[in-house]
């Protein structure tokens, strides 16, 4: 069987939906961490899919620069994990609630 | 100086007056009276230099530009014809005698300087609404006449009578100016103008040209002359602006202001010359002209205030319910087109009344500010002088020849014989009868019999400043008849009248039916009041005609039916206001629209839980329903 833009797109919208379901459900910071990258992983995917099938390099282009700025964002993300860790002893977001007024 | 100068003189040199006591002399009474008199006086004798000035088409005029909106051109002009000239003397001559036995009446008061500025703007305004050559500054002068009335009805301000009156005064005339108003915008809007002569020549040119508003607009101008004449329903300021100093009723409420709007109907009388029409919705009116319905409320009110006259105690206002049953009959002589008549009467009237009211004045500071004629009594020879002036204004206002007020009465009474002589004639001829009564029993009570108090035993003559305007008025009330005053109203009979003697005896060979109903009346209302009131001690008409003398004393309770009615009515809309403010406003808007907000507020206060996967599912949630909306819609 042929795999067409559809498929592509089909599993790029799978991960996007199950980062997204990380996101929301796990407790730990670390795996919402992962899961987060799972959905900019299910983004490049989608975005090489389709310069692939329009013949158009401008979505390898954008690939390149959400791999650079993922890396960048771990390295910001994993300190303030580790300082917040630091601060708090603990890593889940349940006790992460200075947001609320 | 050119003409032109001169006639603006007449006009400004009260205002004049008027603003150097406003803003330079308050603190020097005496200058001030003289540059008030000065001013007074000086119109007056401008006035005479306008004698016959007119031109061939009976008029002259000056205009300058005032307002110029687009094509909506407004002048400020003066127009002296015989009416405006005749009218331009009653104001100043009359005025003249006033002011000067003003000095001498108001000596005493602190604020004299003041009372002097107020009286020469009454002055100026008056003038303004002579002059006027068209209705909108006839209408700015009409108000400014109200205000100077205000000021000087509530003179004495810390009386609180005299605020109410000038109150009353003030609210009442403004219900008849509006209807002027509405009338002045409707004639604007059919012809386009407002001056005087533009719109008399549109409504000779096309009598249809006011359609069927013609009898609502002759109707509303006539409102404006009902509140400024004191006509009934609206007749109700008159007797309670007797609180202010009795030279201002004389001058203001007898002679001058509740004259003009006898003058105003006059001077527009054009309009009622356009074809009489009703619109649709007033289809029950048809067949009544507005001229009908003016003759009519002028009879009404000449019997009603002559009625309510015999019954009345304090001596100004037995004098101001006469003013109101003399304006009755002018007016009802405008409505039955006798507009000769009615300014004839006007003249003659400013003359007598202003006479009995400067007599009433001095008969008032003679008896030290008591005005109760129960309280009077032999005055004749303590007051010599106020006597036989007061009999002459007396004699004068009953219609006894050869005074002036026989000669105008008899032309009012002939106009009403010649078109109406079985309903509005008997009614002048009762009246007639009414107003000798009145007048008499004031006579017998205030000046013969017993003394009948302390004061009127120390009673003592006015000084010759107050006596001298008296003579003078006397005069004018004893020749203002023969001399032919009415001919100077009438231009046609100008020229073909006789000698004076048979200008006396005119009235028994043109209209005999309405001279001789004119003398017996007087002599049979005479016969009355001297048969009641020859040395009475007290009135004896509360027992005879018990609820008819109690109606009369109570004035007919239009005070307490309008105290009811307005303040019923009022109190209503109050309260309704109170309600849509309260509640509507104050409760469903305001309140309403803030407990919304913070109803919304504390329910959107939940959804910040500070829990970051909740912001995070929403975020989602909402990303979703945004993708669910642009793929439905397909935007």
């Amino acid at each position: 069987m042929h795999a067409g833009l559809e498929h592509y797109l089909t599993v790029s919208a799978l991960l996007f939906c199950l980062g997204l379901f990380g996101v929301i459900s796990r407790r730990n910071l670390l795996v919402i961490y992962m899961s987060l990258e799972l959905m900019l992983n299910a983004a490049n995917l989608a975005f090489v899919a389709l310069s692939r099938f329009t013949n158009n390099i401008d979505g390898q282009v954008m690939v390149f620069f959400i791999i650079t700025v993922a890396a960048a964002e771990v390295a910001v993300g994993l300190a303030l994990i580790v300082a917040l860790y630091r601060k708090k002893q603990s890593a889940h977001v349940e006790d992460l609630t200075s947001m609320k007024l | 100086m050119g003409k032109e100068t001169l006639a603006w003189l007449i006009l400004f040199l009260p205002l004049a007056a008027a603003g150097t006591i406003a803003l330079f002399t308050r603190k020097h009474p005496t200058v001030s009276v003289r540059l008030s008199i000065c001013a007074v006086l000086a119109s007056f004798v401008l006035t005479w230099a306008f004698a016959g000035a007119w031109n061939e088409a009976g008029r002259f005029s000056a205009a300058a530009e005032w307002i110029s909106v687009g094509n909506f051109n407004i002048e400020m002009g003066i127009t002296i014809d015989r009416l405006s000239w005749i009218m331009l003397l009653i104001v100043t001559g009359v005025g003249s005698a006033i002011h000067i036995y003003s000095y001498g009446y108001m000596k005493e008061d602190p604020a004299f300087s003041r009372f002097f500025a107020s009286l020469s703007l009454f002055t100026f305004s008056m003038l303004g609404i002579v002059l006027a050559n068209n209705f909108l500054q006839m209408f700015v002068f009409w108000e400014l006449v109200g205000l100077s009335s205000y000021l000087l009805i509530g003179f004495w301000y810390g009386k609180a009578s005299a605020a109410d009156a000038a109150k009353k005064a003030f609210l009442t005339n403004r219900i008849g100016d509006f209807g002027f108003l509405l009338g002045m915008i409707a004639i604007w809007t059919a012809v386009g103008t407002v001056n005087f002569e533009e719109v008399r020549n549109a409504i000779t040119a096309n009598k249809g040209i006011f359609g069927t508003a013609a009898s609502a607009i002759g109707f509303l101008i006539f409102m404006g002359a009902m509140g400024k004449s004191a006509q009934f329903p609206l007749h109700v300021w008159l007797p309670d602006a007797m609180e202010g100093p009795t030279p201002v009723s004389a001058l203001i409420h007898a002679a001058t202001m509740v004259a003009a709007g006898v003058y105003m109907l006059c001077r527009v009388f054009f309009i009622y010359g356009a074809n009489p029409a009703w619109p649709e919705w007033l289809g029950v009116l048809d067949g009544i002209s507005a001229l009908q319905i003016i003759a009519w409320i002028g009879g009404i009110t000449a019997l009603l205030a002559a009625l309510i006259a015999v019954q009345q105690n304090d001596i100004k206002r037995i004098l101001a319910y006469s003013t109101l049953s003399q304006l009755g009959y002018m007016v009802m002589a405008v409505g039955l087109t006798g507009t000769d008549a009615a300014m004839y009467h006007l003249g003659t009237h400013a003359f007598f009344k202003a006479l009995l009211f400067l007599g009433a004045g001095s008969v008032i500071h003679a008896m030290h500010h008591e005005q109760d004629i129960w309280t009077m009594g032999a005055l004749k020879d303590k007051t010599p002088l106020t006597f036989w002036t007061f009999l002459i204004g007396t004699l004068a206002l009953a219609g006894a020849p050869p005074f002036a007020g026989f000669y105008s009465k008899d032309a009012i009474l002939a106009v009403a014989f010649e078109h109406a002589p079985f309903s509005l004639f008997p009614l002048a001829v009762i009246v007639a009868v009414l107003t000798t009564f009145y007048m008499t029993r004031l006579m017998l009570i205030t000046f013969f019999g017993k003394e009948r108090s302390d004061a009127a035993h120390h009673a003592h003559e006015s000084p010759g400043v107050m006596t001298g305007p008296l003579v003078f008025l006397a005069i004018l009330t004893v020749i203002g008849g023969f001399l032919g005053l009415g001919n100077i109203v009438n231009a046609e009979t100008e020229h073909h009248a006789g000698s004076w003697i048979s200008e006396a005896f005119a009235p028994f060979s043109h209209a005999p039916m309405a001279a001789l109903s004119g003398i017996a009346a007087m002599l049979f209302g005479a016969f009355l009041a001297f048969g009641l009131y020859w040395n009475a001690e007290r009135d004896p008409l509360p027992e005879m005609a018990r609820t008819l003398s109690r109606g009369m004393r109570n004035r007919f309770y239009f005070d307490e039916f309008y105290e009811t009615l307005i303040a019923g009515s009022q109190g209503a809309l109050a309260k309704l206001a109170d309600m849509v403010d309260r509640y509507l406003i104050a409760g469903l808007l305001v309140r309403g629209s803030s407990g919304f907000v913070e109803i919304g507020g504390r329910a959107l206060r939940l959804v910040q839980s500070g829990n970051l996967q909740t912001y995070t599912f929403m975020l989602a949630l909402g990303v979703a329903l945004v993708l669910l909306i642009v793929f439905r819609t397909g935007l």
